[in-house]
């Protein structure tokens, strides 16, 4: 598996974990109603959208390259 | 072939389909997920064995789950420069992967200062892994595996970084002889960053969330 593989399969992850961190936090504003957890609740889906956005954009700018 | 070179530097080997030093990574990386699924399997018995009233969440045992959440995008952004620099010498760009090289290099040591804060803060309010071990409501057990596991993880950031260094500073004029062969260093390189990364990416939900 080449560094590209790698690197999709860590931004999917990664992606996963902002998902559920959204979630996370945003239950937590539900129970504190934090500030700060609202911030890391609405920052973390951002988050996650823009990963999707960027490995989208690496798999256009690598597609030359091996995934072996 | 003089005697010190190794075969499959460059080329595939015709069984595995991969270079040597590729081939070697995964074997060593295959070592760190046993090395660090042993440990979170020490977790997983440690949290169900204690009964769920007396295991503290991360929030509860007094983490910091904004500055975790700092380092986790410290350490997301430290993978995107570290393939960003790869991909650059596979496109001919010398000072593009020198400066995401630099970044992922930066991104590390920072993400060693914060964690270095962290652990500087639970000490100076006297939580060090074998306090009150293992007392029943006590957070002590929770901490023996919060300090285990993050300051390995820690130190395999720390021995990310220096070979990086050496890469960056050293290693470099391999461009200008065999530049293949410096690429292939530099996807090992990322290769074992990105596992380190993703060590971290499973060790912030179950620390410092659950």
């Amino acid at each position: 598996m080449s560094l590209k593989a790698f690197h999709i399969f860590f931004i999917l992850v990664s992606t996963l974990l902002a998902l559920v961190f959204g979630v996370w936090a945003i239950d937590d504003f539900g129970r504190s109603a934090s500030g700060v957890s609202l911030a890391l609740g609405v920052g973390s889906f951002l988050t996650s959208g823009l990963l999707v956005c960027y490995g989208i954009w690496f798999l256009r700018k690598l597609k030359n390259v091996s995934y072996l | 072939m003089s005697a010190i070179d190794l075969p499959y530097q460059i080329e595939p080997h015709p069984v595995t389909g991969v270079t040597s030093g590729k081939l070697g990574i995964w074997l060593f990386l295959a070592s760190e997920v046993m090395l660090f699924g042993s440990l979170f399997s020490s977790y997983v018995l440690l949290r169900v064995g204690s009964g769920m009233e007396f295991w503290p969440s991360g929030v509860e045992a007094g983490l910091n789950v904004p500055i975790g959440t700092f380092n986790t995008m410290v350490l997301i952004g430290s993978s995107v420069t570290m393939v960003m620099s790869w991909a650059s010498l596979k496109m001919n760009k010398l000072g593009a992967f020198k400066g995401y090289f630099a970044t992922t290099i930066f991104l590390g040591a920072l993400f060693l200062v914060v964690k270095a804060f962290e652990y500087s803060d639970k000490f100076s309010h006297g939580v060090f892994p074998w306090v009150g071990w293992p007392e029943a409501g006590d957070p002590s057990t929770f901490y023996a595996l919060y300090f285990t596991l993050t300051g390995l993880h820690a130190l395999h950031v720390l021995l990310g970084i220096l070979p990086n260094l050496w890469l960056l500073v050293f290693g470099v004029a391999m461009w200008e002889t065999d530049r293949e062969r410096f690429t292939g260093r530099i996807e090992i390189a990322g290769l074992y960053w990105h596992f380190v990364d993703l060590v971290w990416i499973f060790l912030f939900p179950v620390l410092y969330l659950l």
